[in-house]
């Protein structure tokens, strides 16, 4: 029979990280993933920059970023984070991710262009999170990790606490390999629309999700059933504003929209429901997929003018346009009528006509409106006008498994597994409980795998 | 996409490389199309000829197929460029030959069979076989004369549908240029261009011949041109020892001429060797349709021309120095005539697409978005 040291489950940058620290220490180191080769790396496949702590600017950082403001950044825009001591611990040990990930043969660049201002906190690597799967794994086989793709797995086999194996299928068939020791790294529910529906309904049915089509949450919900402990809210989750012409699953980042700030919001009802300019939209761009999905129909169209079209990142979809108030709500499939006062309310409500300075907040605001915008309130009065119809874009769920200090999967008592560790979005839910920043995903997936891998590591020597 | 020609889809596709915009790092197309909302023929023209081929861009790229965005971007703009070359070349009945392998090697075969014939016609007999030793050598197999104006009218000719193809790249390309760039930016494509700078793939280097980063290829390309730079300034130092100072070859083996060619020489059979190698052991799928046929045909006459040049020198004292004269001969000749037909035209484009692209860094406009 097939055994291993240490067997990481998932295919993604936490389950490389773990596969990777791991076999520094042990030998015998197997990646299971789920996905075939051409789509491996879940929803590391979109990500492009990680959030870390440094001292000092360098080639790649613009400036300093203390441990201090990073986890304040984390507080202020999570609302404060499950477990205060894990967060504190990601984000002093992200200080190390640079020169980690360099020793693994991650390249490295400057900040992309017109993207959104995080050149001094996240680093950027070369070409985006394919280029760096792609070099995780070549990095893993030369350094003799087994890898697997396709790899279904049917059970965890846990007994008393303790990890004996897992059983993959294989068509008919059935088979059992030994571990040591477990990393389970595949990710989060949020590619399982029944999953979401028990939470959300049939409201589920309207989201796109950004990401992977395969994390189905199928090692979430083993864990759970094994008596691990679920932490986090089942609704929480980073989702975003995406073109709602967007493919359900896999989009990415080129079905996002950058447009909210310059422009209105308004819903199928053809009302404005939310502040667009609240705070500069690196702070609120994460907030936008739950407004949507609480919107009817979970459905959303975000209105620009002419002045502000060329403002933001081009979108991949074509805007509807229209060259009057009432032919664009129309064009979009709203009662023209109410569209066009809605936006007549606007204007008059809204500030003067000036150059919209995006990154800071101008405090161009509109008076006397509810719901207000606080900021870049210019009217929308220069046609041609366009209409970008938007949906809530799930990046990634955030309910999870509850681990401790050591990635160690605990139980519904609080208690340990003896050898079952956990990384990235299966346990974000102990970091993020609302709202996203920018970046930091990656930056639990890559603490949590290093030291998932190498706790698991250390206890298979043991 | 179905339906969609060339131009069409590397135009849906670029939108989508626009919104995305990760790959900005690799080379200077990304950098080009973030300047840009929407892309016209222009526009492909010349970012097809910006693109190296370096094929970083298709290994991050996770939309590629079967991804339904179905991103190909190697693919498409090497389609592209294969286009712009038909385009810009001259005449129109030679210049399906970018389409259609099979005119290429026509011309070559039938341009070299003209000098072989003629030069056999030309020696007499006892000629081709016997030992030439000593100053003008070379001319007791072919007449000084006939080389020189055979040489002259080929290489000119090329050189005309060239710059006629560069003329129509510039003024079809460059109406997003509304200043001159100045020094700097020529000199800034110049080294671009002679130090193959963006065949490094952001850094690490090509993908080429599979999905993982190396410098070789480069080192095969840069073999590839400064080798055939080498042998050009061999030729042009051998014309000025004989017309200005009238010393006839053979010169000896540690003369200048000499020195540079036999240099040239070895780098282009080692650059082209290796360059077919790679190609043949290459990934197909960002591959652009026809797009290696072209490459091969040109790659193996600038090897044959380089061998048989060497062979010549080897074989300079020797009774088969005369054969291996007319081969070398002839196979320049169909270098030259295929010039304008075949791979050859690249150096002129993506010169003059560098040039593009640094002017057009140093114009006073913007990223779009914020």
């Amino acid at each position: 029979m097939e055994e291993y040291d240490v067997i990481v489950i998932g295919g993604g940058n936490a389950a490389l990280c773990a596969a990777l620290a791991a076999r520094h220490a042990v030998s015998r180191v197997l990646v299971l993933e789920r996905a075939p080769e051409h789509m491996r790396g879940g929803n590391t496949r979109h990500t492009r920059n990680i959030r870390c702590t440094h001292a000092a600017a360098d080639q790649f950082f613009s400036g300093p970023y203390s441990e201090e403001e990073h986890l304040q950044d984390l507080i202020g825009v999570t609302g404060g984070p499950a477990n205060l001591d894990l967060a504190k611990m990601t984000v002093r040990e992200s200080s190390k991710l640079p020169e980690w990930m360099s020793a693994h043969g991650v390249n490295w660049q400057q900040p992309l262009a017109g993207t959104l201002h995080l050149g001094r906190t996240n680093r950027w690597f070369l070409g985006g999170g394919k280029a760096l799967l792609n070099t995780y794994y070549q990095t893993a086989r030369r350094m003799g990790i087994s890898i697997r793709y396709d790899a279904m797995i049917e059970d965890l086999v846990i007994e008393n606490g303790r990890f004996e194996g897992v059983r993959l299928r294989n068509g008919e068939t059935e088979e059992f390999i030994r571990g040591r020791a477990v990393v389970v790294a595949a990710g989060g529910y949020e590619a399982n629309i029944e999953w979401l529906k028990k939470h959300w309904g049939d409201a589920a049915d309207n989201f796109i999700i950004r990401g992977t089509p395969y994390n189905d949450g199928m090692l979430l919900a083993a864990l759970l059933k094994k008596g691990a402990k679920a932490i986090g809210d089942p609704k929480g989750f980073h989702a975003i504003a995406v073109d709602a012409r967007a493919p359900k699953f896999d989009g990415g980042i080129v079905t996002r929209l950058d447009a909210i700030p310059f422009g209105i919001v308004v819903n199928q009802l053809a009302r404005r429901f939310y502040d667009e300019g609240e705070n500069i939209w690196p702070k609120r761009y994460a907030i936008w997929g739950g407004l949507i999905a609480a919107q009817p129909g979970q459905m959303a169209f975000c209105i620009v003018d002419s002045k502000t079209i060329d403002c933001f990142l081009p979108p991949m979809f074509k805007p509807f346009q229209a060259n009057s108030h009432e032919a664009l709500g129309a064009a979009l499939g709203l009662d023209p009528k109410v569209f066009s006062e809605t936006v007549a309310e606007y204007n008059r409500a809204s500030a003067a006509n000036t150059e919209i300075r995006i990154e800071v907040l101008d405090g161009a605001c509109t008076r006397g409106i509810a719901p207000p915008k606080s900021n870049w309130a210019i009217p929308i009065d220069r046609p041609p006008f366009y209409g970008l119809p938007l949906r809530p874009g799930i990046t990634f769920t955030y309910m999870g498994v509850a681990v401790d200090e050591r990635a160690r999967v605990l139980e519904q008592s609080g208690r340990a597994f003896a050898n079952v560790y956990a990384a990235g979005e299966i346990m974000s839910g102990n970091i993020l409980t609302k709202g996203y920043l920018g970046g930091f995903g990656l930056t639990i997936g890559s603490v949590f795998g290093e030291l998932a891998g190498r706790e698991a590591a250390s206890n298979a020597r043991a | 996409m179905p339906g969609l020609d060339v131009f069409q889809e590397a135009n849906r596709q670029l939108i989508i490389c626009n919104a995305c915009r990760y790959c900005e790092g690799y080379c200077p197309v990304f950098r080009a199309i973030e300047t840009r909302r929407d892309f016209n023929k222009g526009d492909v023209f010349y970012l097809s000829n910006l693109c190296h081929d370096c094929r970083a861009c298709y290994y991050a790229c996770m939309f590629t197929p079967p991804h339904e965005f179905a991103i190909n971007i190697p693919k498409i703009l090497a389609e592209a460029r294969i286009e712009t070359y038909q385009r810009w070349s001259w005449p129109g009945f030679l210049a399906r030959a970018f389409k259609d392998r099979g005119i290429t090697v026509i011309l070559a075969a039938a341009v070299a069979a003209i000098v072989v014939v003629l030069s056999l016609l030309l020696i007499p007999a006892n000629g081709l076989f016997a030992i030439h030793l000593g100053p003008g050598a070379f001319y007791e197999v072919i007449p000084y004369i006939a080389m020189v104006i055979g040489g002259l009218v080929l290489f000119f000719y090329a050189i005309a549908v060239w710059m006629r193809g560069g003329a129509r790249f510039w003024s079809e390309t460059r109406s997003v240029l509304h200043q001159p760039g100045g020094l700097k930016a020529f000199a800034s494509a110049l080294t671009a261009a002679l130090g193959l700078r963006h065949l490094k793939g952001g850094g690490p280097g090509c993908f080429y011949p599979g999905d993982q980063p190396s410098s070789v290829r480069r080192i095969y390309h840069a073999l590839t041109s400064w080798g055939l730079l080498s042998d050009f300034v061999a030729t042009t130092l051998a014309f000025i020892y004989q017309d200005f100072f009238h010393r006839l070859p053979p010169y000896a083996f540690t003369s200048a001429p000499v020195i540079f060619g036999s240099v040239g020489g070895v780098a282009l059979i080692a650059g082209t060797g290796g360059l077919i190698w790679f190609k043949l052991r290459s990934d197909r799928q960002p591959e652009g349709a026809g797009a290696s046929g072209m490459d091969y045909v040109f790659l193996v006459t600038l090897g044959l021309t380089a061998l048989s040049g060497m062979l010549t020198l080897i074989f300079r004292a020797t009774a088969v120095m005369g054969s291996m004269l007319i081969l070398h001969l002839a196979l320049i000749a169909a270098l030259f005539l295929t010039a304008p037909y075949g791979k050859f035209v690249h150096f002129v484009y993506r010169s003059l697409a560098l040039i593009h692209y640094e002017i057009e860094q140093r114009q006073p406009q913007q990223h779009v978005g914020h």
